[in-house]
């Protein structure tokens, strides 16, 4: 089997939280790979989120970017749960991939 | 109050006399001094979680060792663990780590013959540099780079812990892959309905 290093739970940027007819981009909605139920959710709560991108500008020598963030909440019964960034993600993240690290641990 | 004794002449003043070292103030402040408040908080010792006991393995979840297993020794008083991998098995030094950092597994290796003792916080600690004064601080281009160096005490207390733990890691069969091995996801994994 080939070595894989990831420690990170795969994650798709949904939406950011809204009503009928306004959108809140403070609360953003993750679909977390392979939860399908609220309660599977209850596992990742409180654990941190990275939108990891890459820019075209170097900062202190690194093209690759992260927006931290912290899943804070359930949303809905079907596993999806809510996570707030430092800085709200853009629109145009809806679909991209987020990685859901298992830190802070309560194992 | 501290008073010092003084030799007084003349034949009826007594001899000697106790006079305190501080004069007492002529009057009272006009205003009154501000009194700071007094602590009335204790520094509580940290409660790990019930899984993390004395010789758990662990898995290390972030910083340059993510992903290795690890065995617990103990927990210090400034509320990290210390761990270590052993350093011959997997590279990981003896250390210490944050709990919130880790993933403790059900497998559990008896450390009651390693001697901890001698490693606390105090330990850890990084030396401090000497502070180089004036001009050379300033350029500091006469600051060779030098190699970072461990310490021979480093190195031989690392080497007594390993020797001990290696003795009771011996004792249980795969244990000593399973420590080698590093952890990681792999597609379709499930870390929430996972049993560590």
């Amino acid at each position: 089997m080939p070595e894989t290093h990831r420690l990170y739970v795969k994650g798709k940027h949904i939406a950011h939280q809204r009503g009928k007819r306004n959108s809140h981009p403070g609360t953003s909605l993750v679909q977390i790979e392979g939860v399908s139920s609220a309660k599977e959710a209850q596992f990742y709560f409180g654990k941190r989120v990275a939108f990891v991108y890459r820019a075209k500008k170097e900062i202190k020598g690194s093209k690759i970017r992260v927006i931290w963030g912290k899943i804070t909440r359930s949303h809905g019964n079907n596993g999806l749960v809510r996570a707030n960034f430092r800085s709200n993600l853009p629109p145009k993240t809806f679909g991209a991939s987020v990685r859901i690290m298992l830190y802070p641990s309560s194992i | 109050m501290s008073t010092v004794t003084k030799q007084i002449g003349g034949a009826k003043n007594g001899g000697s006399r106790a006079i305190p070292v501080n004069k007492a103030s002529k009057w009272y402040p006009a205003e009154d001094i501000p009194a700071p408040k007094k602590v009335r908080k204790a520094a509580r010792p940290t409660v790990l979680r019930a899984s993390l006991v004395p010789g758990a393995v662990l898995i290390i979840l972030a910083g340059r060792f993510r992903g290795k297993r690890v065995v617990l020794l103990k927990s210090l008083e400034d509320g990290t663990l210390l761990v270590t991998g052993p350093f011959k098995v997997n590279g990981v030094p003896l250390r210490r780590v944050n709990a919130r950092y880790v993933i403790a597994t059900s497998t559990v290796v008896s450390v009651e013959s390693v001697d901890v003792a001698k490693f606390t916080s105090a330990y850890f600690a990084h030396e401090k540099k000497a502070k180089k004064e004036g001009e050379a601080e300033f350029f500091g281009d006469e600051e060779k780079k030098e190699k970072k160096t461990i310490s021979e005490t480093r190195v031989a207390d690392q080497k007594a812990v390993d020797s001990a733990l290696l003795a009771e890691i011996k004792k249980v069969p795969a244990l000593k892959a399973y420590l080698a091995s590093s952890f990681s996801l792999k597609k379709g994994d499930k870390p929430h309905l996972m049993k560590f």
